[in-house]
């Protein structure tokens, strides 16, 4: 095959604008998942919910994407707080999370996704703004913006979650609730209430991932299955609730992915996630920089 | 005679932490062993890697002269090597007396050789029961027990796998003094037919009362192993007992 | 309440299933047969996931890559070599079974979660793999041209009504294992894992060959409900094969029925198939898929033993 260098520069930047933006997408997963120990299949469901969001008031309103997922920062934080108790009482308290939680959470990700295509329908939507067109020129790489931004911002939330959860007294007791949760109790803080602000936390990540993900390409309802996958296979093979390994693991998928449509198509790019995600799971559980 | 159980040298590491460091024991036939050691001084998991639960990283474990290593735990249990938890782990959907038949099917009825009749397996349950005393809780589901129930229930599904050695994990925790009692009588008496048993205890007068050997474990490490009476004055284990 | 064996079930069941067959014969009407055959493969599908994710507690995601499995499996033999549907059925479950089992190694030494994504990940990889393989269609799809009619010898039947028939064979069947294996000692092994896996290793129950055992036959009778389906469709693109629909429903049946027991798939099978066919005709399709995942939230929520579940606790209250 003539490998083109240009080519093959280009699709590795692509890559890693993709990568980092998948390091925020993953970043919710990382503490529901990876901390918290529940399984939320419906995460990108979420995403998707907050890109039709911003999409809608994008479109009626015409504010920026940005700016709208910021504002959504609250509305999704109290949404994930309601999952969350209902979750808990349903199924954390009885000790039937295994089952009943993974089908709870799956009946929540279809019902997003058929509740979008009844409102929204099947056709794909996009958002517009002054940075999706133009893009950068560095030598013969180009820097598209409407990746380049998205990327930016989303590095810029990631080491936001980072901080927070290593400096914040918060955030250490969610890290501490991964680990033990009756030394978190006999701190005399309450491991449930600290669970809850995680799981709203993740669900307002997933929002502004959301809308992060319509400024770099049109999205329609389904594609939050795509997404399923590169989240889980990302927060795997990073190592559960290793906050440095996901961004790694994202970034090194975001470059498996973009070559593999490149170079092979775009057809066949949702099996990379995939083909990562059961290839560890097969032979390293652990994950790269796995506890 | 050779050893029935012996471990040698193993260790197991969670992440940073070492919970053992290179831990070596020895159990004879029909020997009744007590394993004390503080909280967090890695107990279970010496429990847990000698019955397969876990996999210890470094060293062997050798039971009835065969080789342990890799070995799942339920080819362990069938090789005789049966175990109590330590928090009460019963099968919720079934009765007590199905809760006995698991390990009687998957057990017993598959060692070759032994087959029982139905018939037979269903007096054996019953037999079971009545040695813990909960016969007449038969056919009740594990959720409508005492705690205590519950330990004698597990101690009952233990016996039931017909093991060369057993091992109780804190089985006594929490009983009345009688009730430490008639778990010590019926510890007493399985010895006398030749099991041998680990006993892993804090109530120290049922160790003292039942042990021929003890060994003590300290984060992670054997610091003792002889006579009781020799060991509760080693001033190595006064000190980690005293100075928590 | 007297304990019916299996043998005698097995004669009640092909009983009905004679019955049944007369009768829709004399009624004879083809969208009765098309309808019908909706059904009962959903009995198939949803009495096939209960038996890993009821009996043993391992939720199978991915239930559509193993119906479309045996659908495309049924394609590529049709392209290679023509057989009869039956024996596509055998090829079908041989197959999904493999495929079951060679997961089931990769993944069941896993914890149930990490299983359950792993399900997820086939699924979308299978139908990767589909989509780009131009033999059995890729995304073109692939048409097999349904005969109208089966004739042998004198005997002539329309083709919709045959495949009504081996269909309802088949659930049948899935019905007497099922029901075999919750009365048997595998059952009650795969009971142990469902409750409490370290548990029953301990007791000397084989977890890791059950549960192997548990996928390949779960991922078999999927294949099987899927072998007939390029022949009831006409026309098979990896959309229909791999559709949610089916992911959804096959958790969705056995978990409003009941999971505990082979009547719940059965029960939620007849009961939401019925009302999805009625729901595709009056409402949209759409609307009917999202009822379906509001019931299985709901449910799961309310009554996590299903609809069974609910009777029992009923008639248990009463006797008390």
């Amino acid at each position: 095959m003539d490998i083109s260098f240009d080519l093959l520069i280009n699709a590795i930047v692509a890559g890693l604008l993709l990568g980092g933006f998948y390091a925020a997408v993953t970043a919710g997963i990382s503490i529901s998942f990876g901390m918290l120990d529940i399984v939320n299949i419906a995460h990108p469901g979420f995403v998707i919910l907050g890109s039709y969001l911003a999409y809608y008031i994008n479109i009626h309103l015409g504010m920026d994407p940005i700016v709208v997922s910021i504002m959504m920062l609250p509305v999704f934080y109290a949404l994930g707080c309601l999952i969350y108790q209902v979750y808990h009482l349903s199924f954390e308290k009885r000790g039937q999370d295994a089952l009943r939680g993974l089908a709870f959470f799956f009946g929540l990700l279809f019902v997003t996704e058929v509740a979008l295509i009844l409102v929204f329908g099947v056709d794909y939507r996009y958002v517009e703004a002054s940075y999706i067109g133009p893009s950068i020129h560095v030598g013969f790489v180009d820097l598209p913006l409407r990746m380049l931004v998205p990327c930016v911002a989303a590095l810029i939330l990631f080491g936001a979650i980072e901080l927070f959860i290593t400096r914040t007294f918060t955030g250490r007791a969610i890290m501490a609730v991964s680990q033990d949760q009756l030394a978190l109790q006999l701190q005399a803080a309450d491991p449930i209430k600290i669970k809850r602000i995680a799981f709203g936390l993740s669900i307002a990540v997933a929002a502004v991932a959301g809308a992060l993900l319509i400024i770099i390409q049109p999205v329609e309802p389904s594609v939050g299955r795509e997404y399923i996958g590169r989240v889980f296979a990302i927060c795997v093979l990073g190592g559960l609730g290793s906050m440095p390994g996901t961004l790694i693991a994202a970034i090194l998928l975001g470059i498996v992915e973009s070559l593999t449509a490149t170079f092979y198509g775009p057809s066949w790019a949702p099996a990379v996630a995939f083909g990562f995600l059961l290839l560890t799971l097969a032979f390293r559980p652990a994950g790269l920089l796995g506890r | 005679m050779s050893p029935l159980l012996h471990v040698d040298n193993i260790s197991k590491r969670f992440g940073g932490f070492t919970a053992l460091d290179g831990v070596t024991l020895e159990v004879a036939p029909g020997e009744r062993l007590g394993l004390i050691g503080p909280n967090g001084s890695g107990k279970s998991t010496f429990v847990n890697c000698i019955s397969g639960t876990l996999q210890n990283e470094v060293g062997s474990v050798r039971f009835d002269n065969k080789v342990m290593d890799g070995l799942a735990a339920h080819q362990r249990t069938h090789h005789g090597m049966a175990r109590s938890f330590q928090l009460p782990r019963p099968f919720h959907s079934m009765s007590l007396a199905d809760n006995l038949r698991i390990p009687l099917l998957y057990t017993v009825h598959a060692r070759p050789g032994q087959l029982r009749t139905s018939a037979e397996l269903e007096t054996r349950c019953h037999e079971l029961l009545d040695m813990v005393g909960l016969l007449p809780k038969a056919w009740q589901m594990p959720r409508d027990l005492t705690q205590v129930e519950m330990r004698k229930l597990e101690l009952a599904r233990a016996m039931a796998a017909e093991p060369k050695l057993l091992i109780a994990d804190e089985a006594m925790a929490g009983l009345s003094n009688s009730e430490v009692e008639d778990i010590l009588a019926l510890l007493f008496q399985l010895n006398e037919r030749g099991i041998s048993i680990i006993l892993i205890e804090h109530i120290m007068s049922a160790v003292m009362k039942f042990s021929q050997r003890l060994a003590v474990l300290v984060s992670g490490k054997k610091i003792a192993d002889g006579k009781p009476d020799e060991v509760v004055r080693n001033p190595e284990v006064v000190r980690a007992y005293i100075g928590e | 309440m007297t304990r019916v064996n299996t043998a005698t079930f097995s004669l009640i069941m092909v009983a009905i299933g004679v019955v049944i067959t007369l009768i829709a014969h004399a009624i004879g009407v083809d969208y009765l047969y098309f309808a019908s055959y909706t059904i009962l493969q959903f009995i198939v599908l949803a009495t096939a996931w209960n038996i890993l994710g009821g009996y043993c507690g391992y939720v199978n995601f991915g239930s559509a890559a193993f119906f479309a499995l045996g659908a495309y499996s049924s394609v590529f033999v049709h392209k290679v070599f023509p057989l009869p549907v039956p024996l596509l059925i055998v090829v079908g479950a041989l197959v999904s079974g493999l495929v079951g089992l060679g997961m089931g190694y990769l993944t069941l030494r896993l914890r149930g979660s990490f299983f359950a994504i792993a399900t997820l990940a086939l699924a979308v990889v299978l139908q990767t793999l589909v989509v780009n393989w131009d033999f059995v269609g890729g995304s073109r799809g692939a048409y097999i041209i349904r005969p109208e009619f089966l004739e042998i010898g004198s005997f002539k039947i329309p083709y919709i009504e045959y495949l009504f028939i081996l269909m309802l064979a088949l659930a049948i069947i899935a019905l007497i294992t099922a029901r075999t294996i919750e009365r048997s000692q595998l059952g009650f092994g795969f009971a142990t894992i469902r409750d409490d896996e370290l548990a029953a290793e301990a007791c000397g129950v084989p977890t890791l060959r059950l549960k192997l055992i548990a996928t390949a036959l779960s991922g078999a009778f999927m294949g099987m409900a899927g072998a007939p389906f390029p022949y009831y469709i006409g026309y098979l693109q990896p959309q229909s094969a791999f559709s949610l629909e089916y992911a959804v429903n096959s958790i969705a049946m056995p978990m409003i029925g009941g999971t505990t027991s082979w009547v719940g798939p059965l029960v939620g099978a007849v009961l939401l198939g019925t009302a999805q066919q009625y729901a595709t005709v009056t409402i949209s399709s759409a609307v009917n898929l999202l009822i379906v995942g509001l019931m299985l939230v709901a449910f799961v929520i309310i009554a996590p033993n299903g609809l069974v579940g609910l009777v029992q606790e009923r008639l248990r209250r009463k006797r008390s």
